[in-house]
């Protein structure tokens, strides 16, 4: 079948029932995956980022649901599936994995099984084969003596290891999308740098297609062919990773960047931080919702919120740098 | 009683400290936790979360603490002010043994101490008001005599973090993480300290709260000539905060040196992976590097392997490695030591 992207999110809306109110957790987000490619989704905690992935995969919590907008995959329309195709698509074509390893896996049933579980149900294979493919997939990502520790049970697993089995199990019945939901933040940095090398290793080796979720851009830097910047459940920017990191066009992008320690900084400056705090999802301000932090506001930002629109390499929802402004280095901070 | 307190910091000890000596002093520190099993709880081995620590903290420095989840880093910090009961060795705070203080003494001592942990809302009381929560512990150490000084006080602290005198009257349920933080860092100020323990104090907060706190904790450590002992897991937040770091290593300082060495010339092929493994927000730079990627996990502290730790991981180790442990000072560069019998160049 042809079709014109592997994975097309176009105008997706989540809600969220909350106590107080409705969270409009994604609200009105459009991207494409190309196969092969690597697409980073940046943005704090309430951005909007995991649920995004969540929404593709309709796996949104009982509170949540998606009340407009379209997900095709491979030319079919997700949203429209019934539950029992989507289950399909998945268990085979998408898998996901989540940032806690610990709680991923079920703590009573061997690794071996547990891997080979979706092949059982989507291949048909009976329970000694997939056990031995788990094996084979252990041994691709990375986790030593495979056929013993195929045997063993999760808490007899380091979180690294832990990790490890559960992209193993992601790619038993190699998928073309792999989403990874922060897939390194709960492991230390010598054992994100195993896991990132082996995402790195499965994309060229296999060509599966990788959204990674996260709000580390130093691992956008180094992973993502291109990125997208999450704020209050928006896109804000999108681009290619480098135009992005090196000319950002949009001020949270921007201050982001500026408010990072670097190790590789030379001298001691003080930071510059984002002043004020993440955006309350329940009482978002009107306009653009960066506005009461963003040091480049305009009297309009306020009153009416920007589009998504090309500012020269990428695509901002700034009314500054669409109206042509640069952000500059001395102002803010 | 400010004036009290300055007198104490300038002044001499009984022991004879000076403010030219290290204002803490770790030797031979052992920090190890019985492992218990059975109906009997007998005693099944020794978590050495803490093994043989030796460490200078000089006075108004910020020593940063880095290293894997279970090196020890917190479990080190934690000894230091007491807050667990080491196993055997030595803390010289302004020359005074604290360990072999009695309780009395060491309520005195504490006073001059603080420490914030990593999770604002899991460290704040929820039914406590915010001045409820800086009161404590001026009530603790008797340092408001009236109820006008504590409430004083309170909106004192409150200013000095950033935060607005009204919130006194709030509960901890009604600030955002970065505020919450902020009452920390207040509650931590309440007693004057001189010496405060950061424990992971940004790892829970937002990107974008991260620097704010950083600058504040810069900023009263000037005001106030704080000394700092900076624990954390990520190494450019360390190295930009820290004007030394110390890297450990399964209960083990392995490596200590001035922050801008340690990232430039890094001895320990342990530091050397590590800095490796933190990524560059730059693209082209990010893409370039080098990779040291390590093999394996971190050894356990139940039964760190013989000789060196690291060297079950170590892309440089040699039959000696086994062996016998290296010393911290095998890599004598003055300010730069690290415990390694094979340095990187």
């Amino acid at each position: 079948m042809a079709f014109a992207h592997l994975l097309e999110v176009d105008d997706i809306h989540s809600h969220l029932a909350v106590k107080d109110g409705t969270v409009r957790a994604v609200d009105g987000v459009s991207f494409k995956v190309d196969a092969g490619e690597t697409l980073g989704i940046v943005g704090e905690s309430g951005s909007g980022k995991s649920m995004t992935a969540l929404s593709i995969m309709r796996l949104l919590p009982r509170s949540g649901s998606i009340v407009q907008g379209k997900v095709t995959f491979k030319g079919r329309v997700l949203t429209e599936l019934s539950e029992d195709e989507m289950e399909a698509i998945r268990g085979t074509e998408i898998a996901m994995i989540f940032q806690d390893p610990m709680t991923s896996l079920n703590p009573v049933y061997r690794t071996g099984w547990q891997v080979g579980e979706p092949l059982r149900i989507h291949r048909h294979v009976d329970t000694r084969t997939s056990i031995r493919a788990a094996a084979d997939l252990f041994q691709k990502v990375g986790i030593p003596d495979a056929s013993k520790r195929v045997t063993q049970f999760p808490h007899m697993f380091s979180g690294g290891m832990r990790q490890r089995a559960m992209i193993a199990m992601g790619l038993s019945t190699s998928p073309s999308l792999l989403i990874a939901d922060e897939p390194t933040t709960a492991l230390d940095v010598t054992i994100q740098a195993q896991i990132l090398e082996l995402l790195r290793t499965l994309n060229r080796d296999y060509g599966t297609a990788t959204i990674l979720i996260t709000h580390n851009l130093g691992v956008v830097a180094g992973m993502c062919d291109r990125v997208i910047v999450m704020y209050a459940g928006r896109v804000v920017e999108q681009g290619r990773t480098e135009d992005v990191f090196a000319r950002p066009e949009h001020p949270y992008t921007w201050s982001l960047l500026r408010s990072i320690p670097r190790l590789d900084a030379d001298e001691h400056e003080p930071l510059k931080p984002i002043d004020g705090s993440p955006p309350d999802m329940v009482r978002l301000p009107a306009g653009c919702k960066f506005t009461p932090r963003c040091p480049f506001a305009i009297p309009r930002c306020a009153a009416e919120e920007p589009e998504l629109l090309t500012v020269r390499d990428q695509l901002s929802r700034c009314w500054v740098t669409q109206a042509g402004a640069t952000l500059d280095g001395d102002q803010g901070g | 009683m400010a004036t009290k307190v300055a007198e104490a910091r300038e002044g001499h000890s009984a022991s004879g400290w000076t403010p030219a000596q290290p204002l803490v002093e770790v030797r031979g520190l052992r920090t190890w936790f019985p492992v218990r099993s059975g109906v009997i709880s007998r005693v099944v081995g020794q978590v050495r979360a803490v093994d043989g620590v030796d460490l200078d903290i000089r006075q108004g420095e910020t020593l940063g603490l880095v290293g894997e989840s279970g090196c020890g880093k917190s479990t080190l910090g934690r000894s230091i002010l007491r807050l667990v009961q080491p196993t055997a060795g030595e803390v010289r705070f302004k020359g005074q043994d604290l360990l072999r203080l009695g309780s009395r003494a060491m309520r005195r001592t504490r006073r001059e101490m603080a420490i914030i942990f990593q999770d604002p809302f899991a460290s704040l009381d929820p039914r406590q008001t915010v001045a409820d929560i800086l009161g404590e512990a001026l009530d603790i150490h008797h340092l408001a005599r009236t109820g006008r000084a504590r409430k004083e006080r309170v909106s004192e602290l409150l200013g000095l973090v950033g935060l607005s005198t009204d919130f006194a009257g709030r509960y901890p349920h009604e600030f955002s993480g970065g505020q919450r933080q902020r009452i920390g860092i207040a509650r931590a100020l309440a007693v004057d300290p001189s010496f405060i323990v950061c424990d992971e104090p940004i790892s829970a907060l937002d990107v974008s709260i991260q620097a704010q706190i950083i600058n504040l904790l810069e900023q009263l450590q000037e005001k106030f000539h704080l000394t700092y002992l900076f624990i954390a897991h990520d190494l450019s937040v360390v190295k930009h905060i820290s004007d030394r770091i110390a890297v450990m290593y399964v209960g083990k300082v392995v490596e200590v040196s001035a922050a801008k060495d340690l990232y430039r010339q890094p001895k320990h092929p342990y530091t050397g992976s590590l800095l490796s493994a933190i990524p560059i927000p730059d693209p082209r730079l990010e893409r370039r590097r080098e990779r040291i990627i390590l093999k394996g996990d971190v050894a356990s502290p139940l039964n760190p392997p013989s000789g060196c730790r690291f060297r079950t991981r170590c892309f440089k180790a040699q039959p000696r490695c086994a062996e016998t442990e290296p010393p911290l000072d095998t890599v004598n560069l003055g300010d730069h030591k690290a415990a390694c019998y094979y340095p990187l160049s």
